[in-house]
């Protein structure tokens, strides 16, 4: 089981260690240093490393490597999962997850690693019941601590770790009674040079929000549930009533979860919402190369592409660009090459773009690589696959709750080669 | 307001002043200072002095102070166990707190302190805690039972905690019964033998409940135990599948692989025609897909397992190609591993999108990813032959854009096309020719050599090329010099007239001025065979090669299916078995898939290949890739086999010759490289006659028996052969004659006979004895229909007439051309023999063995592609029981009746045979023998296009290993 943890910040020191069982020699992280060394980017370490008498599986996070140290055969998911979940118990908890963040709280960071994992077993990983045993530091609560000298700890054995239902803690009451889901869509693409798709998948997540007063049941139905072939659910949905009717039955957690995340394969059509037009050329011989891209929009039924970024790594032979952006503003760092346009919202009547030159090393070859360019953008009120929720009922309560559904649509790793 | 004040305090005297914080009488104080030193013991800085003090704080009703000395003490008692002593009581106290919360936080921080002193006063306490009347108390406690086992698992035997934990296994909450397993799981680790996790039908009915309701990391346990379990027939497999499958499902990455795990596993028990295999085998796809689109570190653990299982059951992800394309910005151990599951899945309807992507990343920017895309087309072009000309041209496209390891990787690539295609695509070598100078890689350099060297004749300055190469010869690496050295060679041979000087230069280079012996060695073995015999030197260095395979760095079956079993673990994802490489798991037990259901004989147990595993464990021999261009040369003979074990039984010099040969063979073709593999072979057995070689072997003549040289003069070829195992003396068995017709059917005639194999001609033999009164005349013989179409070769040579009480010995030589037809058994054979009398039939089983053709031994590579070609539903499995040979005397004796050992493994000290054989139909058998010293229950796995011959194969198996 997992043996140890360590953190780990960009500049290569330990900022915070935790043993379960016996205690490790921080000079294990050495091996992880050497990897670091080895690999070109932060993110390039890779996730499992062995040493002689230990194994490290590390993520790598809000530029914290979290690296935890194994001394058995222990499934290597089993260990990622666990410290996703850390960072994002952290994160839950302190807002953010940063150094300074952890840092801040580390009181609390150490008696949340000590709950969330007894000699290595994971024992409550729930946000519900972590909040139970460990009150999150606000600043209120700091301030009558320090006058009260009450603390943090719950004082009560966290009662939904027990239950039926562990994910939902007892006795919760509200005036207003709302539930809110939010349908997220990701679209992962690749497009080649010549704007045909090579593959295009979709990343979706239905996102709730619930605060319900007592036990309620809640069952929620799609119009096209058909789309759902490969889906991942929170342990609360009832996987036999899903199997038979295609309808999500569920007791929900208290505040927010995920509900479910579903995946729509590159088998199916994907519709692409952006389209690029680009001309990246250099010229054998020439110290300049023309730079040429406009955008729009393509299958958006009718909705507003928003939140555009472009990014492209550009080769390493230029040295500076000269270009001249329809809308929004444009950078290009010379040192990483990285151009970065912040395009805004696409009007299909005038579509941005982005026009000039780049300027090469003097005498320099021409690139053999093809930039590729990143796109980010959102697209509110729709949801790309088709989605769309039919129906949400409650049972088991007597109160009319108030309900909400937000569907947006977002970029995953669109990508356009060039 | 916030913590980080406590990491600012690292002034001198720290310790002074936190230790009269911590002796405050006012409570808010004592709390402030116990947080401060837990910061500084988060930071690693050592507190351990301020342990009374801390300590002393223990006994306070307030809940967060109380949890904070705990921490303490669990980081520092083990430094100060005698100080440890004083917490003793508080802790004994709190385990009978009303609080289930106190009761079970002492009894979980008790566990963590490592004291040999304090685990005696903990079994009381944690007694009472594994019944006590909270759930949430008893699963604490059935985790503590694993770290007190951790500490001294002598005293959790002897205190009776293991039978109370496997209790817990039925209790009747879900979260006590996920802690119940994972804590005998843990233990079980470390107690190979132990059968801690008995697994029937009733735990297992137990476990599959509480999967549905404990929390994931629970359901992971379950499932990794589940996955233990060998169910006793398909049905049940079935209802465990049909209970897990729902877990795919789950948003945990971990419980989805675990689920994985347990799916694969219990469907090789699975009836193929059964429908919901069908629907399992779909319903594994789009987990596993998902899991692609997690973090990255999630995807490169997926990736690594996905590669196992597509090697396994390639039908599971064929139509999911393209979710492999690799994104621009995945982390390049993301990228790599996408690549290589990318051209397993390559396959003649995606080749095109296949190939367009790896053009598309051979432009990128990261230089190890571009190598390993233009390495992935020429694996392509070799995979799937439609595409080779595609590859070829994309190939040199790439080379066109001259940057330099691209050219160099293409290159590369370019060799083992040529070597897969001969005569196809030399078109392109003046293309190559032009990039000469660009290439400073060994291999690279190594590679355009090699084609120089090949293809000397159509190359018009061939000899300037190689000669360019032979300035500077002493600095370039050995894998350089010893291919210029033998391409070289084969330019002499081909243009003899031109080349003398070049030749004697290199060779003088070789043998003089280098130190290498490998180089030396070689450069003396080229320099004799030219002088004595330039044909035999040209039959030798310019012979056919061997085709190259199409699947390279595949993983061997077996260690294949033992990963399988792991799937999920670190063994999975660093491609081997868990007792390679996990520290303190002595004596794991290898896991082998079930058998599958339509098998002959009883389905194997998980366990029972390696029941008396032995630690010492040989590194597993994956079969090597052919990457490397040139090996060692002479390591057949520098490193003299005389320990290949016993020898066999019917012993004698000879045999012993050969034996010794075989297993120097075998490791030569083990870490052979391919390009020069049939001259060097040949080479080898040339050198062993020629006493004056002495240089590479003076270390090692004693080790050669005298008979060594006897059958190394009848030329090279037989040596080679030997090794190779046809002309053994042992012939092919032949039973002995048995009565096929009575003389009471026979009106008097009596036939007994059998039949053989002789010198690649199958036999039959008879008996005839006339027991009639009158004399029988006109004998005349037909075969009716049969499966190998077995037919007389001739008619029945019976001269004389056959006088009463006479016998005579009939034997006829029989072809196989004759009419198909299907019989049960596959070996019956239906006889009519007429004489001047009547025409009596009758029927007898020949043995299988005797179509085994002579040339029935595959190329080692041949083998594994091929193994991995026939689908699983067509391996069965069956025991030999009671036979008492070694595995070399039976590989000996196998090879007699033309089963041919291709390869051997050993694990564990358990033996494997890999073996072919063809029939005289064509139809190749691939086995596996699997032999354990001391045990002489053989199995065998049997693979085969035509699955209805296995089991009379088998039978061939059994009759020959016996006799």
């Amino acid at each position: 089981m997992i043996h140890s943890l360590f953190l780990i910040n960009a500049s290569g020191d330990i900022f915070l260690e935790k043993h379960w069982k016996s205690v490790v020699s921080r000079s294990v992280c050495d091996y992880f240093f050497e990897a670091q060394e080895r690999a070109t980017e932060p993110e390039n370490v890779p996730p499992v490393i062995p040493t002689p008498h230990h194994y490290l599986i590390s993520v790598l996070r809000h530029r914290i490597y979290f690296v935890a140290v194994i001394q058995s055969e222990v499934p290597p998911l089993f260990v990622i999962e666990f410290l996703h979940r850390v960072v994002d118990t952290f994160q839950d908890y302190f807002g953010v997850c940063t150094e300074a963040a952890i840092k801040d709280n580390v009181v609390v960071v150490y008696e949340l690693l000590e709950e969330m994992l007894d000699n290595g077993f994971p024992l409550a990983t729930e946000s519900n019941i972590l909040k139970e045993l460990i009150k999150p530091p606000t600043i209120l609560r700091t301030m009558v601590n320090t006058i009260t000298g009450s603390t943090n700890v719950g004082e009560q054995l966290p009662t939904g770790q027990l239950s039926v239902v562990p994910w939902r803690r007892t006795g919760v009451k509200y005036t207003n009674n709302e539930a809110y889901f939010d349908v997220v869509e990701e679209i992962d693409a690749i497009i080649d040079k010549s704007g045909s798709t090579i593959t295009a998948e979709i990343q979706g997540v239905i996102d709730a929000c619930v605060k319900l007063t007592g036990m309620p049941d809640l069952t929620l139905s799609f119009m096209n549930p058909r789309l759902l072939d490969d889906v991942s659910f929170h342990p609360c949905v009832r996987f036999k009533r899903w199997e038979a009717e295609r309808i999500l039955s569920f007791i929900p957690p208290d505040g927010n979860f995920r509900l479910l995340s579903y995946h729509v394969s590159s088998q199916n059509l994907v519709a692409i919402p952006v389209y690029v037009k680009h001309n990246i050329t250099f010229r054998e011989g020439s110290s300049q190369g023309r730079f040429d891209l406009t955008l729009g929009p393509k299958q958006t039924m009718g909705k507003a592409v928003e939140s555009v970024l472009v990014s492209s790594q550009l080769p390493r032979g230029v040295l500076n660009t000269n270009l001249n952006p329809s809308q929004g503003t444009y950078t290009f760092d010379p040192v990483t090459k990285l151009l970065t346009w912040d395009v805004g919202k696409i009007n299909p009547q005038k579509l941005p773009s982005l026009k000039g030159t780049m300027s090469l090393q003097a005498g320099a070859s021409k690139p053999d690589e093809n930039p590729t360019i990143n796109i980010q953008f959102k697209i509110q009120q729709m949801a790309i696959s088709g989605l769309k929720v039919n129906r949400l009922d409650m049972y088991g309560e007597k109160y009319k709750p108030f309900k909400g559904i937000k569907y947006m649509t977002k970029a995953g790793k669109f990508q356009v080669r060039t | 307001m916030t913590d980080s004040k406590y990491f600012t305090t690292t002034k001198k005297g720290e310790i002074f002043e936190l230790k009269a914080e911590l002796n405050s009488d006012k409570k808010e104080k004592k709390k402030e200072a116990v947080k401060k030193v837990i910061a500084s013991m988060t930071v690693g800085k050592d507190v351990s002095a301020l342990f009374p003090d801390v300590v002393n704080c223990m006994q306070t009703d307030n809940l967060e102070l109380k949890k904070l000395v705990y921490l303490y003490l669990m980081n520092y008692a083990k430094s100060q166990p005698d100080m440890a002593i004083m917490a003793v009581n508080t802790f004994v106290k709190d385990c009978e707190d009303p609080n289930p919360l106190i009761r079970a936080l002492a009894v979980r921080t008790m566990g963590c302190i490592r004291v040999d002193k304090i685990t005696e006063y903990l079994c009381e306490p944690l007694r009472k805690c594994l019944k006590d009347e909270d759930p949430y108390v008893r699963k604490t406690a059935a985790v503590c039972v694993a770290k007190l086992h951790d500490i001294n698992a002598q005293l959790v035997e002897d205190q009776g905690f293991l039978d109370t934990l496997k209790d817990l296994i039925s209790d009747s909450n879900p979260m006590v019964v996920a802690n119940a397993v994972a804590a005998l799981s843990e233990i079980a680790e470390s107690h190979p033998n132990s059968n801690l996790l008995d697994l029937n039908p009733q735990t297992i009915n137990k476990l599959l409940t509480a999967l549905n309701e404990c929390t994931e990391w629970g359901q992971i346990f379950i499932l990794d135990c589940l996955a233990n379990y060998t169910p006793r027939d398909d049905r049940e497999s079935q209802s465990i599948c049909e209970r897990v499958t729902p877990r795919l499902s789950h948003a945990n990455s971990a419980v989805v692989l675990s689920a994985v795990k347990v799916l694969m596993k219990f469907m090789e028990m699975l009836p193929k025609d059964l429908d919901y295999y069908g629907t399992l085998l779909k319903k594994l796809a789009p987990p596993l897909v998902t899991l692609l689109s997690a973090e990255p570190e999630l995807q490169y653990v997926a990736l690594r397992n996905i590669n196992l299982i597509v090697q396994r059951r390639p039908e599971i992800l064929k139509h999911e190609m393209k979710v492999f394309f690799v994104k621009y910005n995945d982390p390049i151990y993301v990228k790599l591993e996408k690549l290589d599951i990318m051209i397993r899945l390559a396959s003649q309807a995606n080749i095109a999108q296949v190939l367009a992507e790896l053009k598309e990343y051979a432009t990128e920017v990261d230089v190890d990813f571009v190598r390993k895309a233009v390495r992935a087309i020429g694996r392509c072009a070799i995979k799937v032959e439609q595409s080779a000309e595609r590859c070829v041209s994309t190939l040199l496209d790439l080379i066109q854009t001259k940057v330099n390891y691209v050219v160099q990787e293409a290159i590369v690539v370019i060799k083992d096309i040529f070597r897969k295609y001969p005569n196809k695509y030399e078109s392109v070598i003046a293309t190559l020719c032009e990039n000469l100078d660009s290439l400073d890689e060994p291999e690279a350099r190594a590679a355009m050599i090699w084609i120089v060297g090949e293809y000397a004749e159509r190359i018009d300055n061939a000899d300037e090329l190689l000669e360019s190469f032979l300035e500077g010869f002493h600095d370039e690496s050995t894998q350089v010099q010893l291919q210029l050295l033998t391409a070289i060679v084969k330019l002499f041979l081909k243009k003899p007239t031109e080349t003398q000087e070049l030749v004697q230069q290199v060779l003088s280079l070789a043998t003089q001025d280098s130190d290498n012996p490998d180089l030396r060695d070689r450069g003396y073995i080229y320099w004799r065979l030219l002088s004595t015999d330039p044909v035999a030197a040209k039959e030798v260095v310019l012979a056919e090669k061997p085709l190259i395979s199409e699947e390279t760095d595949l993983i061997e079956p077996t260690l294949l299916e033992e990963l399988i079993c792991h799937i999920g673990t670190l063994a999975s994802v660093y491609h081997k078995p868990p007792s390679a490489f996990v520290e303190g798991s002595r004596g794991v037990q290898h896991k082998r898939l079930p058998g599958s259901a339509g098998s002959g004989e009883s389905v194997e147990s998980p366990d029972t290949g390696t029941a008396a595993a032995v630690a010492s464990e040989a590194p597993p021999a994956v079969i090597p890739s052919q990457g490397d261009l040139l090996g060692d040369l002479l390591n057949l003979d520098l490193t003299p086999p005389t320990t290949t074990g016993p020898p066999p039984p019917s012993s004698g010099l000879q045999m012993g010759a050969m034996d010794l040969l075989g297993g120097g063979l075998d490791s030569l073709m083990g870490d052979e490289s391919e390009p020069v593999i049939t001259s060097r072979d040949r080479l080898g057995g040339d050198l062993g006659g020629s006493p004056a070689m002495g240089t590479g072997f003076g270390a090692t003549p004693a080790a050669m028996p005298a008979s060594f040289n006897a059958p190394v003069s009848s030329g090279l070829d037989d040596l080679f052969d030997l090794g190779g195992g046809v002309g053994m003396p042992m012939g092919a068995y032949s039973p002995p004659k048995t009565v096929w017709l009575p003389a009471m059917k026979g009106k008097g005639l009596e036939i007994s006979g059998t039949f053989a194999r002789r010198a690649g001609v199958i036999q039959i033999e008879m008996t005839l004895t006339n027991k009639a009164m009158s004399v029988m005349s006109d004998f005349a013989i037909q075969f009716n229909r049969n499966s190998f179409g077995l037919a007389p070769a001739g008619p029945l040579q019976v001269l004389t007439p056959l006088s009463p009480n006479q016998s005579i010995e009939v034997t006829l030589p029989l072809n196989t051309v004759g009419p198909v037809m299907k019989m049960d058994p596959l070996n019956n054979l239906q006889v009519a023999v007429k004489n001047n009398i009547d025409v009596f039939y009758f029927s007898c089983q020949y043995p299988i063995s005797m179509l085994f053709v002579e040339d029935g031994k595959m190329e080692r590579q041949v083998f594994l592609a091929t193994w991995k070609d026939i689908p699983n539903e067509n391996e069965s499995q069956f025991q030999i029981k009671d036979c008492h040979l070694n595995s070399d005397a039976a590989s000996n004796k196998l090879q007699g009746s033309n089963i041919f050992t291709i390869a051997k493994r050993t694990v564990d000290g358990q033996d494997m045979l890999y073996q072919s054989m063809k029939l005289t139909n064509g139809i190749w058998v691939l086995a596996e023998l699997r032999v354990q010293a001391g045990n002489p229950n053989f199995t065998v796995s049997l693979k085969c296009r035509a699955p209805e011959v296995s089991q009379c194969v088998f039978q061939g198996y059994e009759t020959v290993l016996k006799n």
